[in-house]
């Protein structure tokens, strides 16, 4: 008895919808075998670790804060790879989005006015973008790999940000700390009770943009577009499609998004600029975007779904002593199991008994 | 460029000819019940084939029915899933190529697996083995090469090299092993008349000497020439072997598809006013490998077909390109569409303008494989007057509505409704991008190498669909290697050679050979040829 992978003539849509939900399985399954393996109760363990942050209105809350911000940059990616534009950068792109963000409640404090607020959003929209067309300009005027300059831009962006904070910006009444002055309230995001969980605008944004893109992507001609130069270049080429152009309208449109999320969570959590404003948001947003398979309606769920993995590190280390380490295994498991799992779409398995067809054909 | 065929190659370098015959009477290689199954399909369904010492031997069948998988199987890069192989009367397992080098089984492959970078003898020097020295395998290259009437240098360039040499080199470097059998998978379809003229000689000559041939080819009547015995093909099973000198090109054809072939009927043509214009297109490549299109001059007039004939790689590609704009023009003037000159214009403007284009690659150029035909039709009218498109929105239903035409008036074959490209069959593939083109009623079609690897059926339909196009008033040109085909559809024939294209002469008065000393470098020489 042997198994044995056969080709399917076509994708099965079925698959698409159950292989990461078999992947979440298996991950559950192997996070239960690595507590086990640590001393622990597995099933205390998978509880804390999947169940508990969905049980409290607390929970809920700290689900949603982090889970917006991978949400939106994993669209903006999404866009990227679906077109083949690979872009690494994007946690440079919210630090850039965060910095030209800050502009005006950092240098004009007192200009306290409504008007304020969509600026600041849009100043940082235009400077993720600006940032992230850098390596895309790089790529198409002079073929440089995105990979590395979007990457290496990340580095330059964080440690811009650190000089800013101390440096120029720094608050003059901050005991120099590296620290801007706290934004006025026309740049705070604020939170408003629904239901008992207290969510602010950037949340409704996430959930508004994934449904923008869904529509974009697979119902206009521009959506089109993209997954026609991302399959097939040549093909594109032929349809009189832009391959430059379009590594430049996803780098620009990602680098915006980036540049927003990164900007809301300034707006929302910390209110002022500081040498970290995000615990790695760009790259876990890469995660998100392949383990959503590059479909906004994806991306939504992978988003919650990571987000559940970073509470329930904090979960366990609380109550049962196991390192928060451990939940950046089991997300290292999950899109393993997701990748492997994709096998599934294109092949099924049969189990065939007997002699192999080696043997038969010796016989 | 692909890598080398097979793995290492464990046999010595012969130091000349010295094959062991088999004995008298004895069979080279017989297959026996051979079975392969990829999945739920079965490629090669109980196939039997019997190859005598000094014969050649062809193998026809349509695409898909089996040859290719038959082939690979003898050569050890597949294994059967039943059946046995009897090599000089022993039954063997080929495990791999390099496994079947050492039994004295060669391969000419058609696709070449050659680095355009590397010189003649080094490239053979990669499937050699090691510890012969440059200057040894220099020698005997090219001293086996003189004997055999392929003579080749031992330190040109590869990608010097015209086609028809890179080819030699295939079958110097397969010669050198001093093979039994040789198997040539369709080596006439990039040479000239001439060319193949000569490779017939030397495959007589090879024959003579007791080295059986393998031979799979479309062409019937080369077949027919050469061939001691056929084998024939279909649907994975044998369905005949007869003389193929007692056939005739139709007959063998018959049995092949299984049904008659519908004819192609021809009317004469009325030739109206230029549509398409080329004006001393020069376009130089940016490719290291690639052919530079030297003040190419053509006009292509309403109600007539004109076809580019010329061996592969001649700048076809590159004169497609500039054609359908994916490579704009140096001048605004040197393509000119109904009068527009739209040199600067890309594809969509010239699309818009009533042109239309069919590229020689289907899947990955015409086609994008793995998305559903629906949205393949899309691909090259979403700018056109076609109502897919509305306010940046895409219309599915009218897209739906579109393969619903193509489907029934090209016959298109499929098992779902809107399968994704890469689901269909090479040939209603090809029904369906000539389909959606034709469909349009484009004033002008450039059409490159339209039935190339089409089954005779739909290519029946395909060309019948162009001369109907061109009938109507639409002026079509077709880029084509096979001659055959141009012959059938053809009003005027032109010949493109390394860049260059001669006038386009009437087909009543054209001849295999002209046309071979025009392939052959004639179109180079304007004016005088």
């Amino acid at each position: 008895m042997r198994l044995e992978l056969v080709k399917r003539p076509e994708m099965s849509r079925k698959m698409m919808l159950l292989s990461p939900v078999i992947a979440v399985g298996l991950t559950v399954i192997t996070a239960g075998i690595v507590f086990a393996l640590q001393g622990k109760d597995p099933l205390q363990g998978i509880y804390l670790f999947f169940l508990d942050p969905l049980s409290s209105l607390w929970g809920l809350e700290q689900l949603a804060i982090k889970a917006t911000p991978l949400v939106l940059i994993a669209l903006g990616l999404s866009f990227c790879y679906l077109s083949n534009n690979w872009n690494i950068g994007a946690e440079g792109q919210l630090t850039m989005g965060a910095i030209a963000g800050s502009i005006l409640p950092v240098l004009a404090p007192e200009f306290d006015h409504w008007v304020v607020f969509p600026m600041v959003l849009l100043m940082a929209a235009a400077g993720g973008a600006a940032y992230a067309t850098i390596p895309a300009a790089l790529k198409v005027r002079f073929g440089t790999s995105e990979i590395l300059t979007s990457l290496m831009l990340v580095y330059c962006a964080t440690l811009f940000l650190d000089w800013l904070v101390r440096g120029p910006w720094r608050s003059p009444t901050g005991y120099n700390f590296p620290i801007t002055v706290d934004f006025n309230s026309a740049a705070v995001l604020n939170s408003y009770d629904i239901g008992g969980v207290y969510l602010n605008f950037s949340t409704l944004a996430a959930v508004i943009a994934v449904l923008a893109f869904t529509v974009l992507l697979r119902m206009t001609l521009k959506g089109f577009e993209i997954r026609v130069i991302g399959q097939s270049p040549r093909a594109g080429a032929f349809a009189g499609f832009s391959a430059r152009r379009m590594t430049l309208f996803t780098f620009a449109l990602s680098g915006a998004l980036a540049g927003l999320a990164g900007m809301m969570v300034v707006m929302a959590e910390i209110q002022k600029l500081q040498p970290s404003i995000s615990p790695g948001y760009g790259f876990t947003a890469i995660i998100v975007a392949f383990l959503g398979r590059l479909n906004p309606l994806g991306i939504l769920v992978a988003g919650i779904v990571i987000a559940i993995s970073y509470l329930g590190g904090e979960a366990i280390q609380t109550t049962m002593q196991i390192s928060s380490k451990v939940a950046t295994v089991l997300q290292g498991m999950l899109l393993f199991y997701v990748l492997a799992c994709d096998t599934l779409i294109l092949y099924r398995i049969r189990l065939v008994g007997g002699r192999s067809s080696r043997e038969t054909a010796r016989a | 460029m692909t890598g080398m065929p097979g793995g290492d190659v464990t046999t010595t370098m012969s130091e000349g000819p010295k094959r062991r015959p088999a004995a008298t009477g004895e069979m080279l290689l017989e297959a026996r019940h051979v079975v392969k199954r990829f999945g739920d399909n079965v490629a090669n369904d109980d196939v039997s084939l019997r190859l005598a010492p000094g014969e050649i031997h062809a193998l026809l069948g349509e695409n898909g029915a089996g040859k290719s998988t038959l082939v690979k199987i003898l050569y050890g890069a597949l294994q059967p899933n039943a059946g046995e192989i009897v090599w000089k009367g022993a039954p063997v397992v080929i495990e791999s190529p390099a496994a079947a080098r050492k039994l004295g089984i060669g391969m000419v492959f058609q696709h070449f697996s050659l680095f355009d970078a590397l010189t003649v003898a080094e490239n053979i020097a990669l499937a050699s083995p090691k510890g012969v020295s440059m200057a040894e395998l220099s020698a005997s290259i090219e001293r086996v090469s003189a004997e055999y009437g392929l003579p080749l240098k031992a330190d040109d360039r590869v990608a010097d090299l015209p086609v028809g040499i890179r080819q030699r080199v295939e079958i110097v470097r397969c010669l050198l092993q001093s093979p039994d059998l040789i198997i040539m998978d369709e080596p006439t379809s990039v040479l000239t008349p001439q060319e193949a003229d000569q490779l017939f000689i030397t495959l007589r000559r090879l024959a003579s000497e007791g080295c059986a041939i393998l031979y799979i080819s479309h062409r019937l009547e080369e077949v027919r020439e050469l061939c001691d015995r056929a084998t024939v093909m279909r649907r994975g099973r044998i369905v005949a072997e007869t003389d193929p000198a007692t056939e005739t090109v139709a007959s063998l054809a018959r049995l092949m598809v299984g049904t008659e072939i519908a004819e192609v009927h021809r009317s004469l043509s009325d030739r109206g006013p230029p549509r398409l214009a080329l004006v001393g297109l020069t376009l130089p490549s940016n490719d290291a490998f690639g052919v530079s299109l030297h003040d190419v001059d053509l006009e292509v007039c309403a109600g007539e077909i004109i076809a580019i004939a010329g061996v592969a790689g001649n700048g076809q590609g590159e004169l497609f390109d500039a054609i359908s704009g994916e490579k704009p023009a140096a001048t605004d003037g040197a393509v000119i569409i109904d009068g527009h000159p739209v040199g600067y214009t890309g594809v969509n403007g010239r699309r818009r303008l009533g042109a239309a284009f069919v590229p020689e690659e289907r899947l990955g150029h015409g086609a994008v494989p793995g998305m559903p035909l629906s949205d393949n039709v899309v691909l090259t009218r979403h700018s056109t007057k076609d109502g897919l498109v509305a306010r940046g929105l895409m219309r599915f239903a009218r897209a739906s509505e579109i393969v619903g035409l193509i489907t029934d008036r090209f016959d298109v074959r499929k098992g779902v409704a809107d399968p994704e490209a890469r689901a269909l069959s090479g040939g209603n593939l090809q029904k369906f991008v000539v389909g959606r083109e034709v469909d349009r009623v484009p004033g002008v079609l450039v059409v490159s190498q339209p039935t190339w690897g089409v089954d005779a059926g739909a290519a029946a339909v395909i060309r019948q669909s162009l001369i109907d196009l061109a009938r109507a008033g639409s002026a079509v040109l077709v880029i084509s290697q096979d001659l055959d085909e141009i012959f059938e559809i053809a009003d005027r024939i032109a010949v493109i050679s390394r860049g260059y294209l001669s006038a386009a002469e009437p087909a009543a008065a054209m001849t295999r050979e002209r046309i071979g000393l025009l392939m052959a470098g004639g179109a180079e020489k304007r004016g005088e040829g």
